[in-house]
């Protein structure tokens, strides 16, 4: 199983045609609202992501997936402007990254948050208003209509004034996209917003975000959930350390791809693959996910059950 | 006649100028310092602000030797060593708290050091160490009233933007807050904060002043301006109580103040009303901030 992985972590173009169109500079550049070419980057001395060409268009719905350690989130802070690459180019709506700031929303991941904090639901999403009002000012009656629309959107009106710590871990997820929501960006950078919810609020936030593709938004997630990525994603970058595949989720999710991303830890019986995740790769996310993901693969339909379903349990 | 027994114990007290002039300043300190504080508690920053005020120490000494301003010297002392942290923080290799417990412990013996060159008795600078509010002067006074009015300016500018950046810094980032710059302004903030309460409270206790009345408005509320609000009535009432207490008992005052400030600390945690030991035991269940299943 592990003849898939390239040390140098490398595409092979041949199995991969769906690369290509991502690799044509002009066409893709011109289109793009995020467009990396040939970006390192990574922390000290030890690079997490090598050699990442990837291009975005704008309206688009992209699902970063890879296993732990792949780099999803490091790729993700790149695009947000929080971490300057080594080497490569990178252009976020058209300008070097965090020039654009006030038209991109970026939500991290729910463990990096302190739960505790003295901020209720409403004040958390006005939070997306701040960076526009600038110091002084007060939020006006204007922002206050984005934040109860932003709410309601995810249907989280009824909480409002509730203390952030007092959520479930869907409710928290929904939130945090309403601050996102709440900013009015042209581009959501969005690291695990599936992750651990249930499949209602799975389907909620991402009909949020379909609808936002509609109106010409793009959206870049990070996620562990392959049948989200195959059936709510419009596009797919497969990464480990760089872009395996990336192209139409159909296309990326096939038994070849998912091998090469997921090494000598992925693991396919029949319509299913499951991976094993290796101790060793936690070194992005910390060891707090689950070392073994379920991937019932690009086959399965939104809300159809699962292979395994009590393998969520582990999940906070 | 008049005297001590008809004006009553409150009143009696301020017929001392020293005693208004400490009165005034315990109350600007009690305000100034629960408001950075609020902060400082959330940020999880009560070790960088004990390094801060340990750090102003051989600056106050060395205004003493070079015959300058104490809050100049306390005040240069404060900012740089502010500023190092967060540099040391941003940039070194080796662990923060390591090396901030390098830095202060390193400058403060500088101070002590100093301290110990001085021939004679000095005074005024062990009242840096712990803290002697009835020695503050009306230019002490000036200083003190000027640097609050900074303080809780910037705050009053910024409070928005500190608190996003202090909740999510990653978020607070891409969405074009300028987070690092905030992080320098904010320990500029406590660096000032600490030189304004140096003569009040002393050196060793100013990280108390900083986060008791935060921390016990923590617990009494789960929105952050109420937060910053109780904390300023508990730094004020601790101050001010502290400060009549020491009057009557001859004691120490910085002291006496803290010990205030802890004690409602302490019956805040027994008998609080979300958190409270107390309350847990009424309702016969754990509260916690942990989600909903």
């Amino acid at each position: 199983m592990s003849e898939g992985v390239d040390p140098s972590g490398h595409p092979i173009e041949r199995r991969l045609p769906t690369i290509v169109s991502a690799l044509d500079p002009g066409h893709a550049h011109a289109h793009a609202d995020v467009w990396l070419s040939d970006v390192t980057a990574g922390y000290d001395d030890r690079p997490a992501i090598e050699h990442v060409d990837l291009a975005v268009e704008a309206g688009s719905l992209l699902a970063v997936v890879g296993p732990n350690g792949a780099g999803k989130s490091t790729l993700l802070k790149v695009m947000a402007g929080l971490l300057r690459p080594w080497s490569g180019r990178v252009e976020i709506l058209g300008s070097v990254p965090g020039r654009e700031a006030h038209r991109i929303a970026y939500v991290p991941q729910a463990e990096t948050v302190d739960w505790a904090f003295p901020v209720t639901v409403r004040d958390v999403v006005m939070m997306g208003r701040y960076p526009a009002l600038g110091p002084f000012r007060r939020p006006s009656a204007d922002d206050r209509r984005a934040v109860a629309g932003a709410l309601d959107k995810v249907s989280m009106s009824a909480y409002a004034d509730t203390q952030i710590g007092q959520l479930s871990g869907g409710q928290r997820r929904r939130v945090f996209l309403a601050r996102a929501l709440a900013a009015e960006p042209d581009l959501f950078l969005l690291d695990e917003p599936v992750t651990g919810v249930d499949v209602t609020t799975q389907e909620d936030l991402m009909d949020v975000l379909e609808a936002q593709a509609r109106r010409g938004k793009t959206v870049v997630a990070t996620t562990h959930d392959l049948a989200c990525a195959a059936a709510r994603f419009h596009r797919v970058a497969a990464i480990n350390r760089t872009v395996i595949a990336n192209g139409p989720s159909s296309l990326v999710l096939d038994p070849d791809v998912l091998a090469r991303t997921y090494g000598g830890h992925l693991l396919v019986l029949g319509q299913q693959a499951f991976v094993m995740d290796d101790a060793h790769h936690h070194d992005e996310s910390s060891g707090r996910e689950p070392h073994y993901h379920e991937l019932d693969g690009a086959s399965r339909k939104a809300g159809e059950p699962r292979a395994l379903p009590g393998q969520r349990a582990g999940r906070r | 006649m008049p005297g001590a027994a008809e004006v009553g114990p409150l009143l009696e007290p301020l017929q001392y100028s020293f005693f208004v002039r400490a009165l005034v300043a315990a109350i600007l300190v009690g305000t100034v310092c629960a408001v950075v504080g609020t902060y400082v508690v959330l940020k999880g920053l009560a070790f960088i602000g004990d390094a801060i005020s340990h750090a102003a120490f051989p600056g106050v000494v060395a205004a003493f030797l070079l015959k300058g301003s104490y809050y100049l010297g306390a005040g240069i002392a404060a900012v740089a060593t502010a500023l190092a942290i967060g540099v040391v923080t941003r940039r070194a290799r080796i662990r923060a708290d390591t090396a901030i417990g390098v830095l202060f412990a390193g400058t403060f013996a500088l101070g002590i050091f100093m301290l110990s060159t001085i021939k004679g008795y000095v005074a005024d600078l062990t009242s840096f160490l712990f803290g002697y509010i009835l020695s503050i002067t009306v230019q002490d006074l000036i200083g003190i009233t000027i640097l609050t009015a900074i303080v809780l300016a910037v705050v009053a500018a910024l409070w928005k933007e500190l608190l996003y950046s202090t909740f999510d810094p990653l978020g607070a980032a891409a969405s074009g807050l300028k987070v690092e710059q905030l992080e320098y302004v904010f320990l500029g903030l406590v660096a000032l904060t600490i030189v304004i309460s140096l003569q009040a409270v002393g050196v060793i206790l100013v990280v108390a002043m900083l986060v008791t009345p935060a921390a016990t408005a923590q617990q009494l509320t789960v929105r952050f301006l109420p937060m910053m609000a109780i904390a300023v009535a508990v730094g004020i009432g601790s101050a001010v109580a502290g400060l009549y207490l020491s009057f009557w008992l001859n004691v120490a005052s910085g002291a006496t103040i803290v010990l205030v400030e802890t004690a409602l600390f302490g019956l805040v945690l027994l008998l609080g009303p979300r958190t409270g030991a107390w309350a847990r035991l009424r309702s016969g269940r754990v509260v916690s901030a942990s989600p909903a299943p």
